[in-house]
């Protein structure tokens, strides 16, 4: 694994009992992007939606139903045992997905990616969407697309980015200034969307981070599964399908326990076994 | 009228008649070649995939024409390299139908990819991680040799025969061919084995991941050795349709016992190393991650445990015992519905291995998906099925494929 020091890492903690399903993450996420859609939506299995919002329920009825709303972008796995062999980055065959080992974040080239759909094969989070379409905007909306984002062209993947642009923007202007970007200098569109700040979003390995402070990252393999690395140590804090070791950098919180079970699959009975284990060195974190 | 190009002393139906069998199979052809062209100059939206389903219809037909095109590496490593002479009498039938399957599957991931333009890019932007860029390299570089190991039996063209130059190529060709059948053996092993590979190695699906050796998950050589198992009853089953069509006996007996009896055996064993590894995935890998069996085969239209039971049982475990055993294998009858059942067990563990894949949902939130394909897919898949019925009419009728031909068919007539 190559990583320096002073390399970033860099993630995000979704508060879901603080998001109320509003959708402005996505929007946002879509106006920054410049995520085409198209003109009927209606099929969404082959709409664009690089941050999308799932509706949970606890599946019990009135008056016990309870809903979450789960915002769901790119989830930047850094793969088994933390080594950087995301799911999507290990397979793409043209290497036109990678793991940036000084940020952390998995990018997408498009211009090099030729479409086999292999990564999207490979992620189970459906994250990554493919242009079965040229993108089409209304007339004028091109004079309003972002300039710091290629529009895609058909025929090739494209996911969430953590909008590296803005990483680059804040990297640019710190490096000019002879200084380290700061924690407010680079957030992703959605982070400063949310109308409810349930978003908190940044360096996982700076500890003066809020999300670190929130997640408390174990830097150690799990001993019940060495795969995993980076399991939270905030016992209201999960990821997504942690099981599978795919090692995301996007976690979650929530104080109701049905919302973190739904977080990853367990056999019958397995959940009260496993629910108060919370990394290797979760007593003293 | 093609008197003079037709192989000396044989018998072929008349040009006419020929020519119209080959105008039928040329308009579904040609449908084929439209839809092609529309999901060329369209795009991928002329299908029904969609961000569930990236890899469909065409995948699984990749997958499964190079298994069943596995007859051609294994017959010429049994021939060329295990010398087992009396494959000589199926060789060249054998690499035709390889022939047919690699350039089929080529041709189907030219119309699979998004940028068909930007192939070239999984050569020149390898990914040495990617199962992917194993299968490209191998599957390239073994077509050529497909090629070069068809080419003697083309230059045996009555005509073509006659120019010296090609006369003494042929020649030389069959006596270095051997060099040519271990490179393909070594090159099938790994484009068969990769493959399964792609599968194996996504860990982010649970139905599809297997643990393995070193950098290989077990499905690599699963999938090398149901090739080079199920690859052979395909051979022995369009040798039997061709025999069937042009109602004459092209393949020996002993041959076709020979050939059968060592697919018995390759399956049988490749059925208890099927049967570990699915009781060792079903009862270990899966569980380890939160996943029970049910949850692959259950709250779904379609995928029960009828597709588990219908590909290691009917069609797997059932073709290898009548073929392993002598009475039911010099049967004509039980051993047709034995290749049958496993040219179609074949298939339907590719397909198990790339649609069902992509059915499960793996998030506990998430459903599962299921498609139907466009008849774009459709005709693009049925594409190579025309094109190999006319290759093989057309080689057939010109090249004298069947050593036996002549020797057979005389010997019948004198029966009668």
């Amino acid at each position: 694994m190559i990583q320096h020091e002073n390399a970033h890492k860099f993630g995000m903690v979704v508060d879901l009992d603080k998001c109320t399903g509003c959708g402005s993450c996505m929007v946002s996420c879509m106006a920054e992007n410049n995520v085409p859609f198209k003109e009927d939506e209606t099929r969404k299995k082959d709409s664009i939606t690089w941050m999308r919002v799932y509706k949970l329920t606890n599946g019990k009825p009135f008056p016990e139903t309870e809903v979450v709303y789960m915002p769901r972008p790119c989830q930047h796995c850094s793969g088994l045992g933390d080594h950087g062999h995301s799911p999507c980055v290990s397979v793409c065959p043209a290497t036109a997905t990678d793991y940036g080992y000084d940020t952390g974040i998995v990018s997408q080239i498009y211009t090099r990616c030729f479409g086999c759909r292999y990564c999207m094969g490979a992620c189970p989070y459906h994250a990554r969407y493919f242009n079965w379409w040229d993108p089409k905007w209304p007339e004028g909306q091109e004079n309003y697309l972002s300039p710091n984002v290629s529009p895609r062209m058909r025929g090739v993947v494209e996911k969430c980015s953590f909008c590296y642009h803005r990483y680059q923007l804040a990297r640019e202007k710190g490096y000019m200034e002879e200084r380290e970007i700061e924690e407010n200098e680079y957030q992703t569109a959605c982070t400063t969307a949310c109308p409810a700040g349930a978003i908190t979003f940044g360096d996982l390995n700076n500890p003066e981070h809020e999300v670190t402070k929130i997640v408390k990252p174990d830097p150690h393999p799990d001993p019940m599964n060495k795969n995993v690395v980076g399991k939270s140590r905030n016992p209201k804090v999960f990821r997504l399908l942690e099981r599978l070791g795919t090692n995301t950098k996007v976690y979650y919180m929530s104080e109701r326990e049905w919302v973190r079970k739904a977080g990853d699959n367990y056999l019958d009975g397995e959940w009260d076994k496993r629910k108060n284990h919370h990394g290797s060195s979760s007593d003293h974190g | 009228m093609d008197s003079a190009l037709i192989p000396e002393g044989a018998k072929r139906c008349a040009f006419p008649k020929f020519m119209i069998g080959m105008a039928v199979v040329g308009a579904v052809l040609l449908w084929g070649v439209y839809a092609m062209f529309l999901c060329w100059f369209k795009g991928l939206n002329q299908t029904n995939m969609n961000d569930y389903y990236g890899f469909a219809l065409w995948i699984w037909a990749d997958l499964a024409v190079i298994a069943i095109g596995g007859g051609a590496f294994f017959t010429g490593l049994l021939k060329y390299i295990f010398k087992i002479d009396e494959l000589k009498n199926i060789i060249n039938f054998a690499v035709i139908i390889g022939f047919i399957c690699y350039s089929s599957a080529l041709l189907i991931l030219a119309i699979d990819i998004g940028q068909p333009l930007r192939g070239w890019f999984i050569f020149w932007h390898a990914n040495v991680h990617s199962m992917l860029t194993e299968v490209a390299f191998c599957l390239s570089c073994y077509f050529a040799v497909l090629t070069i190991e068809f080419i003697p039996n083309i230059l045996e063209n009555r005509q073509l025969n006659k120019v010296p130059f090609f006369h003494h190529l042929a020649h030389n060709m069959h006596g270095v061919m051997a060099i040519f059948a271990a490179t393909g053996a070594f090159l099938s092993f790994f484009h068969q084995g990769s493959l399964g590979g792609v599968a194996g190695v996504m860990f982010g699906r649970p139905f599809a991941v297997r643990e393995g050796l070193l950098i290989w998950p077990w499905t690599f050589f699963l999938f090398t050795w149901s090739a080079a198992a199920f690859g052979p009853c395909f051979t022995l089953l369009v040798t039997k349709i061709t025999e069937a069509i042009t109602g004459k006996k092209l393949v020996g007996d002993k041959t076709i016992h020979l050939l059968a009896k060592i697919a018995g055996w390759m399956i049988t064993t490749y059925m208890v190393a099927k049967i570990i590894d699915t009781i060792y995935w079903a009862t270990v890998t899966a569980p380890s991650l939160g996943f029970s069996l049910s949850h692959f085969y259950t709250n779904n239209a379609f995928y029960g445990y009828w597709i588990l039971i219908a590909e290691i049982l009917v069609c797997g475990v059932l073709p290898g015992i009548l073929l392993i055993m002598k009475s039911t294998r010099e049967n004509p009858t039980t051993r047709l519905v034995a290749i049958i059942l496993a040219t179609i067990g074949v298939c339907l563990n590719r397909w198990v291995m790339v649609l069902q894949i992509m059915a499960v949902p793996v998030m506990s939130f998430d459903t599962w998906a299921l498609y139907i394909p466009s008849w774009q897919e459709v005709a693009t898949t049925i594409l190579p099925v025309a094109y190999g019925i006319m290759l093989i009419a057309v080689a057939y009728r010109y090249l004298p494929v069947f050593p036996q031909e002549l020797e057979l068919n005389k010997s019948a007539k004198a029966a009668e």
